[in-house]
C-alpha cells in the first residue's frame, strides 16, 4: 500500500483529526503549565489516566471514559490535597506512584488482548474510531470554552498570585478548575500518544515557545504550532515508516525544544 | 477632607487572639498613612480587611469606591528568570486581571491606558522585556505602574520598599507620593521601617500586640508612646531627619532584621 494510499483510509484520517485537535488544546495549556510549574502533575495525572483507563477495560467500559474519569479524580486529588507549594512534589509522587501501581493491577486481572493494553502507556493511534473521536471533540471543545472564560484571571493568579488574591482573583478555585481542565486534556492525550508521552505534546512545545518569547501571547501561538507540527509530522511519520508514533512525537517536539533552546540563549529573549 | 478608607470600631480575632479592637480610623483622600509595628501585629491582616479577603469580627469598614478602587503594590519579591511576562502585561493585569474572559478583545484600549501607567512611572524602556531580568527596583516601578493603571481612590502598600537600595527606595516612594499629590488618592503604607518615607507621612498607625496608637509622626514616635505601646522602656531617639527605636527587643527587633531575612 502507498502512502497516499494509506492516508485515504478512515482510520488514519481520524487519528489526524484527533492530533490536531490534541495539538491544538495542548498547546495552548500548555504555556500555562509551564507558567504554574505543573509539569510534573501532568505527568501523575496521565499515570492515572491510564490507571483509570485500565480499569475501564477491565471492567468491559469504555476506555476513553475510564481514562478521563482517571484524570479528573488525579487532578481533583492534587488539587485538594497540595495545598501549599511545598507540598506539591511530595502528593504527586504519592499519587503517582499509587495510580501506576493500580494500573498494573489491573492489567494484570485483564484478559483480553493484549495490544490494548500496552496502547494506553505508549500510544496506539489506530485505536481512535469515531466514537473515541467525538468523545476528543467534544471534550476539547468543553475545555477550551471553560478555558476561555477563565483565562485572564487564572493567567494572573499564575504568574501574580499576590496581586491576584489582593485583586479578589479566586485564585485556590481556579487552580483546581484548571487542574481538571488539565485532566481532561491529559486523559485524551493518554489515548493518541499514551501516558508515559503526554509530556511530549503538553509541556516540551510550550517550554519550548517559553524559550524564544517573553510575550503570553506570542508564546501560545507557538506553542500550538510547535505542537501541531509534533503531533501530525509524529503521525505521518509512524504511517511512512510503520512504526509507532510515540518516538516521532517525543523526537519532533524535542528537536524543536533543542533549537529553541538554543535561539533563546543566543538572543537572551527577545520580545 | 473627605474619607477615602473608614474603619469605625473594627475589631479582629481569631478565635481567642484579638489582634485588634475597636479601631476608628478614617483615611482622608490625599492622606499617607503609615502602618507599623512589629510581625503578628496585624497589619497584614488590617490589609485583608481593607481588600475585602477578611471579613471583620465586628465594626464596619468603608472603602470609597469600594475594593475595586484599590491599587495594590506588593513588596518586591524574586521573580523567575525564565517567567513568559513582560512589564506591560503585568501592569495590564492591574487594568482587567480581574475579570473573565481571554483578554483578547479591547486590547488596543488596554494597550493605551498601560502604556499611559508605564510612560508616568518611566518604564517604558524595559515594559517589553522579560520582567526576569528587571532589576529590583525597574520591577518595583511597574509594581507601582500596576497598581495606578485602574485609576486606584486608595494605595494599599505592603512594605513596597523593601529589598529595594536607597536610591531606588527613594524613587519608588517618590513616585506614590507623586501619585497621592496629583490624583488625591490616599495611601495606606505598611513598613517596619518609616525613615525612608517619613518625609511623606502625615499620620502614623502603629500596632503592637493589640494596642495601636494613632497620629502624626511626631506626636506617636515618642519614647513615652511607644514604651506605653510595648509595655517595656522603649527610647526614639533622632538623629537628623531619622528616627531610631531602641529596646522594642522581641518582636521589635524586626525594625531592622526584617530587612536582612529578606
Amino acid at each position: 500500500m502507498t502512502f497516499g494510499q494509506l492516508l485515504g483510509l478512515d482510520f488514519v484520517q481520524y487519528a489526524l483529526i484527533a492530533g490536531a485537535v490534541l495539538g491544538l488544546v495542548a498547546g495552548i495549556l500548555g504555556p500555562l503549565v509551564v507558567t504554574r510549574k505543573m509539569a510534573f502533575a501532568v505527568h501523575g495525572t496521565s499515570e492515572l489516566a491510564f490507571a483509570g483507563g485500565m480499569a475501564a477495560l477491565l471492567f468491559g467500559i469504555s476506555v476513553g471514559y475510564g481514562s478521563l474519569l482517571g484524570a479528573i479524580v488525579a487532578a481533583l486529588l492534587l488539587g485538594l490535597l497540595s495545598q501549599r507549594d511545598t507540598d506539591r512534589d511530595s502528593v504527586i509522587g504519592a499519587v503517582l506512584a499509587f495510580g501506576l501501581g493500580l494500573g498494573v493491577l489491573c492489567l494484570a486481572l485483564y484478559k483480553g488482548r493484549a495490544g490494548n493494553k500496552l496502547g494506553l502507556l505508549t500510544g496506539q493511534i489506530i485505536g481512535v474510531d469515531s466514537t473515541n473521536l467525538w468523545l476528543l471533540a467534544g471534550s476539547s471543545v468543553v475545555v477550551l470554552i471553560a478555558l476561555a472564560f477563565i483565562y485572564r484571571p487564572l493567567h494572573f493568579a499564575s504568574v501574580d498570585p499576590d496581586v491576584a488574591v489582593a485583586r479578589g482573583v479566586p485564585v485556590r478555585a481556579l487552580s483546581i478548575v484548571f487542574a481538571v481542565l488539565v485532566g481532561i486534556a491529559t486523559a485524551l492525550s493518554v489515548q493518541i500518544v499514551g501516558a508515559l508521552l503526554v509530556l511530549a505534546l503538553m509541556i516540551t512545545p510550550a517550554a519550548a515557545a517559553c524559550r524564544v518569547t517573553a510575550s503570553p501571547l506570542r508564546a501560545t501561538v507557538s506553542a500550538v504550532v510547535f505542537a501541531e507540527v509534533a503531533v501530525v509530522g509524529g503521525i505521518l511519520l509512524s504511517l511512512a515508516f510503520q512504526l509507532p508514533v510515540s518516538p516521532f512525537v517525543t523526537t519532533i517536539s524535542f528537536v524543536i525544544y533543542l533549537v529553541c533552546r538554543g535561539i533563546g540563549h543566543r538572543q537572551v529573549r527577545s520580545t | 477632607m473627605t474619607a477615602a478608607v473608614t474603619l469605625s470600631g473594627a475589631r479582629l480575632a481569631y478565635g481567642d487572639r484579638v489582634l485588634w479592637d475597636g479601631l476608628d480610623l478614617e483615611v482622608g483622600t490625599g492622606e499617607f498613612v503609615a502602618v507599623l509595628g512589629p510581625n503578628g501585629s496585624g497589619k497584614t491582616s488590617l490589609m485583608r480587611v481593607l481588600l475585602g479577603l477578611q471579613p471583620l469580627s465586628a465594626g464596619e469598614v468603608h472603602i470609597k469606591g469600594g475594593n475595586r478602587r484599590i491599587g495594590y503594590i506588593p513588596q518586591q519579591r524574586a521573580v523567575d528568570h525564565s517567567l513568559t511576562l513582560r512589564g506591560r502585561d503585568l501592569v495590564g493585569f492591574g487594568l482587567d486581571g480581574h475579570e473573565w474572559g481571554t483578554g483578547l478583545r479591547g486590547r488596543r484600549a488596554r494597550r493605551a491606558k498601560v502604556d499611559e501607567a508605564l510612560e508616568a512611572v518611566g518604564a517604558t524602556a524595559y515594559a517589553s522585556k522579560p520582567i526576569g531580568l528587571l532589576s529590583g527596583g525597574e520591577q518595583q516601578r511597574l509594581r507601582v505602574a500596576q497598581a495606578l493603571v485602574g485609576d486606584p481612590e486608595v494605595l494599599l502598600c505592603d512594605e513596597p520598599l523593601l529589598s529595594l537600595d536607597l536610591a531606588h527606595q527613594r524613587s519608588v516612594s517618590d513616585l506614590i507620593d507623586a501619585r497621592r499629590r496629583s490624583a488625591d488618592t490616599a495611601v495606606l503604607f505598611v513598613t517596619h521601617e518609616i525613615n525612608p518615607v517619613l518625609p511623606l507621612v502625615d499620620r502614623v498607625l502603629y500596632l503592637v500586640d493589640g494596642r495601636f496608637r494613632i497620629g502624626k509622626p511626631a506626636e506617636v514616635m515618642t519614647s513615652e508612646t511607644l514604651s506605653e505601646l510595648y509595655r517595656t522602656n522603649v527610647e526614639v531617639v533622632r538623629i537628623r531627619d531619622q528616627i531610631i527605636v531602641v529596646g522594642a527587643c522581641e518582636e521589635g527587633q524586626s525594625h531592622h532584621l526584617a530587612e536582612e531575612e529578606s
